[in-house]
């Protein structure tokens, strides 16, 4: 640092400013005045080049090294660990031990039982969530007495954290809890409600009910930020050519959400595949295996039994599960594009 | 005509209050029963009085909950935990936006990309084998005179904060906001001999305060909501967040009235934020949306 000077003055760009004198480069004239062919000579000679590759680099080093920490070498772990016999805490040695993790994986009923229960719960989640959230952005997209309030009472559940939630709905959902007492108020003593999360049969459709609650309100806004970006002129021509509201949203709204929706969609949909906090606070994978998850199994293995290859295994299919999704999902953008 | 449109506008009202009405039952519920003996509870529960705070109203499962856990040892983790978490998070993921998007750094192309890459891995995949690679690191530390060096992580303040502090998201907010900032700010700056780092601390950071908020309630909110990963790498009670603590008031007798309380004690903290700084919540959650 000591060889360049620091430059007291802003210099000029490269191609117009004649060479410093002050120049520790002896041969820096030459470069400096034939403007085009030689620009990236003179950038490296630039006075202060030197000392602002060092400072750039001191001010990304910090994150660039957390993140090769945190995620890269996990990531890399994760991979090679699956293949191996790892354990959290053992003395043994770490060896190798090819595709037998995965042999076992695939085997297993119970993961089939997880990747079988995710499906059902984003097969219901991934729609309705998402419409709903999209008519829940409907009704405060246009400005009314009270706007505000409704977004704030309909963004609620969101700022509420899931293990509140799955503790709030574990409570309303026993066989004498609120939901039923609800149910049979609002039908005048007909249904009489199941003890939910007991019975294998309405469980996940418990947990669904509950996953979608809380997290409607995060995608309204994510769908209104994509609302109020469609131009305003576009529904002032479609009121002058008398288009009823139903044409409206069809032919204007619709098309104009055309990345929000996908992006909605594929968020839902990874937030889907990785369901754990609500199954750990609710029902532990029960009754029955009925509400198992693939993180949950992971968890399961990794951290309860320790066999930390087994759950990287499960982790890596998981992973592989969330590239289809967002390989799926640039494959619908990219073709309507 | 009038009439009809009139209608049409009642119509749509009453489906505004339907969903307000969904969206704030069971939270109504929670803070009223966390009033309220377990007997009345169950005793209202039949009735409207489930949402009201009538008949016995005390704070009695309040102080029930700091004899049964020791929740202000949970909260002071969990508010410290979050806010070291997002102090150095907006410091570190700033610090790196700025050089990527103030200067001429060789190679910054190939580190931004390789940044973003990262968004695209889940922290559910990488939990499994951080757990085991956090086990490995060492860890120093200073006793009286000696420097104490073991491995291993688990069960401490750290693993709690540090692999959560970069985040590619937030470099690429502050990236995103950076790059709005006129250049020519900096120019003049150095005109008048700032350094890098000056030009950082008293240009762009001042003028950085809507990205910086949105930075700040993206790392708050998962913070403390974290449950999975303090779930497999911290055992000692002191060490604890809140989310955790819930796991105390299933064991031996439950009671519900208790458990609403504590649920009401970790959430109205959040829920207060909320409702001061709204704008800046809803702004962060919009801008999640350009994630994709």
């Amino acid at each position: 640092m000591a060889t360049t000077p620091l430059p007291t003055r802003r210099p000029a760009p490269a191609h117009v400013r004649p060479a410093p004198a002050s120049s520790s480069n002896g041969n820096k004239r030459n470069g400096s005045n034939d403007a085009g062919n030689n620009r990236s000579a003179v950038r490296r000679r630039r006075p202060g080049f030197r000392r602002e590759q060092l400072s750039g680099w001191g001010m990304m080093a910090p994150a660039a090294l957390l993140l090769l920490a945190f995620i890269f070498i996990p990531a890399a772990l994760g991979f090679g660990l699956a293949f191996t016999n790892a354990r959290l805490i053992s003395p043994r040695p770490v060896e190798f031990v090819g595709a037998d993790n995965f042999v076992r994986l695939f085997t297993d009923p119970t993961f089939y039982r997880a990747l079988l229960n995710v499906a059902y719960f984003a097969v219901i989640v991934v729609p309705v969530q998402s419409g709903l959230a999209l008519l829940m952005a409907l009704l405060i997209n246009k400005k009314f007495r009270g706007v505000n309030f409704f977004r704030t009472v309909y963004f609620l559940p969101v700022v509420t954290s899931m293990v509140v939630v799955s503790l709030l709905w574990l409570f309303m959902y026993r066989k004498e809890g609120l939901i039923n007492e609800v149910l049979s108020a609002i039908s005048f003593g007909l249904i009489n409600g199941p003890d939910w999360l007991a019975d294998p049969n309405t469980a996940m459709p418990a947990i669904i009910i509950l996953s979608i609650w809380q997290a409607a309100g995060f995608h309204m806004i994510i769908w209104l930020a994509g609302l109020q970006s469609i131009s305003g002129e576009l529904y002032e021509a479609a009121q002058l050519d008398g288009t009823s509201r139903w044409q409206q949203f069809r032919f204007v709204t619709w098309p104009g959400l055309f990345h929000t929706r996908s992006l909605v969609l594929v968020t839902i949909t990874i937030q889907a595949l990785g369901l754990f906090d609500q199954i750990s606070v609710m029902t532990q994978g029960g009754p029955m295996d009925s509400t198992t998850t693939i993180i949950y199994e992971a968890v399961q293995s990794g951290y309860r039994q320790q066999e930390t290859s087994y759950a990287s295994a499960i982790s890596l299919v998981f992973f592989v599960l969330v590239l289809i999704v967002s390989a799926v999902q640039r494959h619908l953008t990219r073709e309507k594009d | 005509m009038k009439n009809q449109l009139l209608l049409k506008n009642a119509g749509t009202m009453l489906v505004r209050l339907l969903f307000a009405v969904v969206a704030v039952f069971p939270i109504l519920f929670m803070l009223v029963s966390s009033l309220k003996p377990d007997q009345q509870i169950f005793g209202d529960m039949s009735s409207l009085a489930a949402f009201l705070p009538v008949g016995n109203i005390s704070l009695d499962n309040y102080a029930a909950v700091f004899d049964r856990v020791p929740a202000a040892r949970f909260l002071m983790n969990s508010i410290g935990v979050s806010a070291v978490t997002v102090i150095l998070g907006i410091f570190v993921n700033s610090l790196c936006a700025f050089a990527l998007s103030r200067m001429q750094v060789r190679g910054k192309r190939i580190v931004f990309m390789a940044i973003l890459a990262t968004l695209i891995v889940p922290f559910q995949t990488l939990a499994l084998p951080l757990v085991w690679w956090v086990n490995q690191l060492p860890y120093f530390e200073l006793n009286g005179f000696s420097l104490e060096f073991s491995r291993g992580w688990l069960d401490t303040y750290q693993v709690q904060i540090i692999p959560f502090i970069a985040n590619a998201f937030s470099i690429y907010l502050f990236h995103q906001y950076f790059e709005s900032i006129p250049k020519e700010l900096d120019e003049a700056a150095r005109i008048d001999g700032a350094g890098w780092f000056k030009i950082y601390r008293k240009v762009v950071m001042p003028l950085s305060g809507p990205a910086t908020a949105t930075v700040a309630i993206l790392t708050f909110l998962p913070a403390w909501n974290s449950y999975l990963w303090p779930l497999m790498v911290v055992q000692s009670e002191e060490l604890r967040p809140v989310m955790i603590g819930i796991q105390y008031f299933f064991q031996l007798n439950v009671s519900w009235g208790e458990v609403m309380a504590y649920a009401s004690l970790i959430t109205v903290p959040v829920v207060v934020l909320f409702i001061a700084f709204q704008r800046s919540f809803i702004n962060s959650i919009a801008s999640s949306g350009v994630k994709g």
